[in-house]
């Protein structure tokens, strides 16, 4: 089975995000005054074969925990969806 | 004491490296490609600055699956010196040899200045021949936010691995506790923001790295004293 993964990468809700901090700033400026906070985070699309979708979960999780995420300051959040030919 | 400075696609320091075991040791380092898979003769294995791999994803993600990083673990387990300078303290991270993580800097600027260092620990093998309690050394860099979690933080200051700390009272990159250098709880694996490499002249401003590799030879050799 064929997939695609898209993977969302946030910084830690305790970790300061100095590019979100700078967008509230300018959106402040465009009189956009009632927007109180902005995380600036990754989009990423995998796509991939597994033989089922809990295996292809996995797969998605081990890939994020070892190369696309840095958990020591990211989390990330996928959803999968199966690509049929 | 055999020298290594690895070379990934991208790095700009290495050859600043060289020169300062060169001009600090009377040391020939040897430049090791990226690709080089046996680092098994070498006693210290210089991670310089600059980028690696485009610093593709965050800094220094790519470059550890790199065969020289690879090789750097190995020799790190096995007892060998391993320094880390910006970019290369960035890669340490994310092989997993030192905690943390090297965040943009607070105020999302470049900041490339002369700082004033506090030697926190000066017991440690890169640090022991320094006979002041602050240093000049320059940085260089975008990304040198320090961060850990208050837990871990905890355990650095138990464990005396904090080993430079930016003296000024507001950090220049918005580190956490104003860390600019760590070491690994066994003490033979050091990661630092600012730049010894190029403190080791008075043309070059200051001379306060020299005392850091001139620590790393004296270390080796007592280790090796027979």
């Amino acid at each position: 089975m064929n997939f695609i993964a898209s993977i969302r990468v946030t910084l830690k809700e305790s970790v300061l995000d100095p590019q979100g901090s700078a967008v509230v700033h300018a959106l402040h400026s465009l009189s956009f005054t009632s927007v109180s906070d902005v995380r600036i985070g990754k989009y990423m699309e995998v796509s991939f074969h597994a033989d089922d979708e809990q295996t292809a979960r996995a797969q998605v999780s081990r890939m994020c925990d070892q190369l696309l995420t840095n958990p020591v300051i990211e989390t990330y959040s996928f959803t999968l969806a199966e690509v049929r030919e | 004491m055999n020298c290594a400075v690895l070379q990934f696609p991208g790095s700009n320091c290495d050859q600043d490296a060289v020169k300062a075991v060169a001009g600090t040791l009377s040391l020939k380092a040897d430049l090791v490609w990226h690709e080089t898979a046996d680092l098994n003769a070498y006693d210290l294995i210089i991670v310089p600055g600059g980028f690696s791999y485009g610093d593709y994803l965050r800094a220094g993600a790519i470059a550890r699956f790199s065969k020289a990083m690879q090789a750097t673990v190995a020799a790190a387990e096995r007892g060998a010196y391993v320094l880390g300078i910006c970019n290369g303290f960035q890669i340490l991270t994310e092989a997993g040899l030192l905690p943390g993580a090297l965040r943009r800097n607070d105020h999302r600027q470049f900041r490339c200045d002369m700082v004033e260092l506090e030697v926190v620990n000066g017991a440690t093998d890169f640090t022991r021949a320094y006979e002041k309690a602050r240093v000049t050394i320059p940085i260089a860099h975008g990304e040198g936010n320090y961060y850990v979690d208050d837990e871990m933080l905890k355990r650095l200051e138990e464990n005396q691995q904090i080993v430079f700390r930016y003296a000024s009272e507001q950090s220049p990159n918005g580190s956490v506790a104003n860390i600019a250098g760590v070491i690994n709880e066994r003490g033979n694996v050091l990661g630092m923001m600012p730049h010894p490499e190029r403190a080791v002249s008075e043309r070059l401003g200051s001379t306060d790295g020299i005392s850091l590799f001139r620590s790393i030879l004296t270390s080796w050799r007592d280790g090796h004293a027979s």
